[in-house]
């Protein structure tokens, strides 16, 4: 294994796509040194990413095929072609704009804070002249960049090919949807880094870990869209940051609502929500540094 | 700023104490929801008023058996964990006031943790760490290759960290503490799990680091061998109190006043294998033709000693032994400070 002269030094990939000029850092170029890296990182676990997206399409499919067969048994029965506001195609759209979306909010299933308080790492970060939420925010804004690529385009795609999918053209609606992704995970990530934070006053975060991604499940309009929910439960979902996650992103893209008022709504939950994990984390850090964690 | 330079010391601690209020735990649901109002516990001293000076350049050993308080204290100087009560100066800043400040100045190794990012190869976690501290990209050339030679990086620097081997991993972890010059480096058991090839090797990649570039250390192990190696001054404490602190030499002086002289008999010689030689020297240990004979080393000077063991006995060989530094402050631990 070990060559017998030194290989010269790699090159760093992407060190002048950052604009490396003149000697200085900022930190801005710290953040995006770190969702780079993290980006890279996420590039190279090639396996997970054919399992996902292959987990993707049965679900797509599966879904699809469900509320296709729904909407054709109401429509024999001469009931009209919208159910809860959607029509079919729109409905397929929302199928695959949720499982396309799974990875690149992260939905669930992210425990890493928390796995960094466990093992104690969490302490060499803290070492760290850098802002902790900022820097893990990088982390997960280089995920979420890097499934973008490699979990919502093929997801749609093989919906597309799939089932019969009614996408929008216009431009200008993909760019909002865009807005309303990055904060609708602006949101996500507030949220699940609260989850994992609170590993530094529970023993196992897990079980408060999977009520709380449940509740994402169920409320961010994942499972199904909100607007099928009873109205008591569905003023319940409305007055909850959830539905900032997949149910305006989707709502934007279908149409189904006024754009700015809907992006409003996302930007100030993702102001909120991020205030308050940061409140949370200096709680624990002081929790940290005065009692030892 | 006032700090940085001049000739005050690197770390400067006055009664320095940790008291951790651990909860009393109770059952069930109830009492976990209890536990969250009601506060009562016991109170653990884990560091009871330590006082010590670092200087620039030293290289200090911080040593204890586990629960000792020396992770305890090696957080209070980092900033991470706020002392109850004392007072300590890092580099002329206060650890746990100025935290972020004071984590431009120093690094820090665990032995059983990495702060590289585990799928990446090991130079992209190093060049992550020039934009995280800031380091113009000239002085991070010089000090990266300075550091690929001192370390020999450069077989493994393309390698992902998560197949490098425990050494390999402890030098790019070395390499990552030090990208940034910092002013004083904690290591925290640098050598633990490496096999003996790989703990010689860091062992002398640590004496050099500190020679030839002037790096400050502290080194917190439970591997006295490692501050035998490296440290010429030792820090002991035990149950958070500090029990001593001076050269090693003066260790084994003040702690090990006995020295042995082992010798090898030709057949035949009735020399006996325990009882007294002449006052101040006693016969010990036998094992066939070998015998110990401890004597003390103020009292008995070595050579009059062997003159008179060769006058009455038939020696083939001899040689002299210290006091291992393990066997003394293992002694410490267990008898105290009182004279031994």
């Amino acid at each position: 294994m070990a060559p017998t002269e030194s290989p010269p030094l790699p090159p760093i990939a992407g060190e002048e796509g950052l604009g490396g000029v003149g000697g200085l850092t900022t930190p801005v170029r710290l953040y995006l040194a770190v969702a780079q890296r993290s980006f890279r990182r996420h590039l190279a676990y090639r396996a997970a990413t054919l399992a996902g997206l292959f987990t993707n399409a049965v679900f797509g499919v599966l879904i699809a095929s469900v509320f296709t067969a729904l909407y054709r048994s109401r429509a024999t029965e001469g009931g009209g072609e919208r159910i809860a506001g959607f029509d079919v195609a729109e409905m397929l759209v929302f199928v695959w704009v949720g499982q396309s979306l799974i990875m690149v909010l992260h939905l669930w299933g992210w425990w890493d804070v928390a796995q960094a308080v466990r093992s104690g790492d969490i302490v060499s970060d803290l070492m760290k002249p850098f802002d902790f939420y900022a820097y893990w925010l990088s982390r997960d804004l280089g995920r979420a960049a890097c499934h973008v690529l490699v979990r919502f385009v093929p997801t749609m795609a093989l919906g597309m090919l799939l089932t019969d999918l009614a996408l929008p053209r216009s431009p200008l609606r993909w760019v909002a949807f865009a807005v309303s992704v990055l904060l609708g995970l602006l949101v996500a990530f507030a949220f699940r880094f609260m989850v994992n934070v609170s590993a530094f006053w529970l023993l196992d975060v897990r079980g408060v870990g999977y009520l709380a991604y449940s509740a994402v499940n169920f409320l961010s309009g994942f499972l199904i869209p909100l607007t099928f929910f009873p109205p008591w439960l569905r003023g319940i979902a409305e007055a909850l940051p959830f539905r900032a996650m997949v149910m305006l992103p989707a709502e934007i893209l279908l149409a189904k609502r006024p754009v700015a008022a809907a992006l409003g709504v996302q930007l100030l939950w993702a102001v909120a929500l991020t205030l308050l994990a940061r409140a949370v984390l200096n709680r624990a850090i002081r929790k940290l540094t005065v009692q030892g964690g | 700023m006032g700090s940085g330079d001049g000739g005050e010391p690197m770390v400067v601690a006055r009664g320095l104490g940790k008291t951790y209020r651990v909860a009393t735990h109770r059952g069930g649901a109830l009492g976990a929801l209890r536990g969250l109002v009601d506060r009562s516990g016991r109170d653990v001293r884990a560091v009871d008023g330590v006082s010590f000076t670092v200087d620039r350049g030293e290289m200090v050993g911080y040593v204890g058996p586990n629960g000792a308080g020396k992770s305890t204290t090696i957080k209070m100087l980092t900033g991470i964990l706020v002392p109850s009560d004392g007072e300590a100066t890092v580099d002329g800043l206060v650890p746990w006031r100025q935290r972020k400040a004071l984590a431009a100045r120093i690094g820090v190794v665990f032995g059983q943790r990495s702060q590289l990012w585990w799928d990446l190869a090991l130079v992209e976690s190093l060049d992550l760490l020039r934009h995280v501290y800031r380091v113009p990209k000239d002085r991070f050339a010089i000090n990266l290759a300075g550091l690929r030679d001192l370390l020999d990086l450069d077989p493994f620097l393309a390698t992902p960290v998560r197949q490098l081997s425990l050494g390999q991993r402890m030098r790019g972890d070395l390499a990552a503490a030090l990208l940034h010059d910092p002013a004083i480096l904690y290591l925290d058991e640098p050598t633990i799990g490496l096999d003996v090839v790989a703990k010689a090797r860091v062992r002398e990649m640590l004496a050099r680091l500190n020679r030839e570039r002037g790096v400050t250390v502290l080194l917190t192990t439970h591997d006295l061998a490692d501050v035998e190696h490296l440290c010429r001054r030792m820090i002991v404490i035990d149950r958070g109190r500090l029990l001593f602190d001076g050269a090693i030499d003066e260790l084994r002086r003040r702690f090990g006043p006995h020295r042995t002289l082992v010798i090898d008999l030709e057949d035949g010689d009735p020399a006996p294998a325990a009882g007294p030689f002449c006052p101040g020297v006693d016969w010990v240990r036998a094992d066939g033709p070998r015998r110990w004979l401890r004597f003390d080393r103020d009292a008995v000077p070595a050579a009059d000693l062997i003159a008179a063991v060769a006058a009455r006995h038939r020696v083939r060989d001899l040689t002299i032994e210290e006091p291992a530094i393990e066997d003394i402050v293992r002694r410490i631990y267990t008898e105290g400070m009182g004279t031994p």
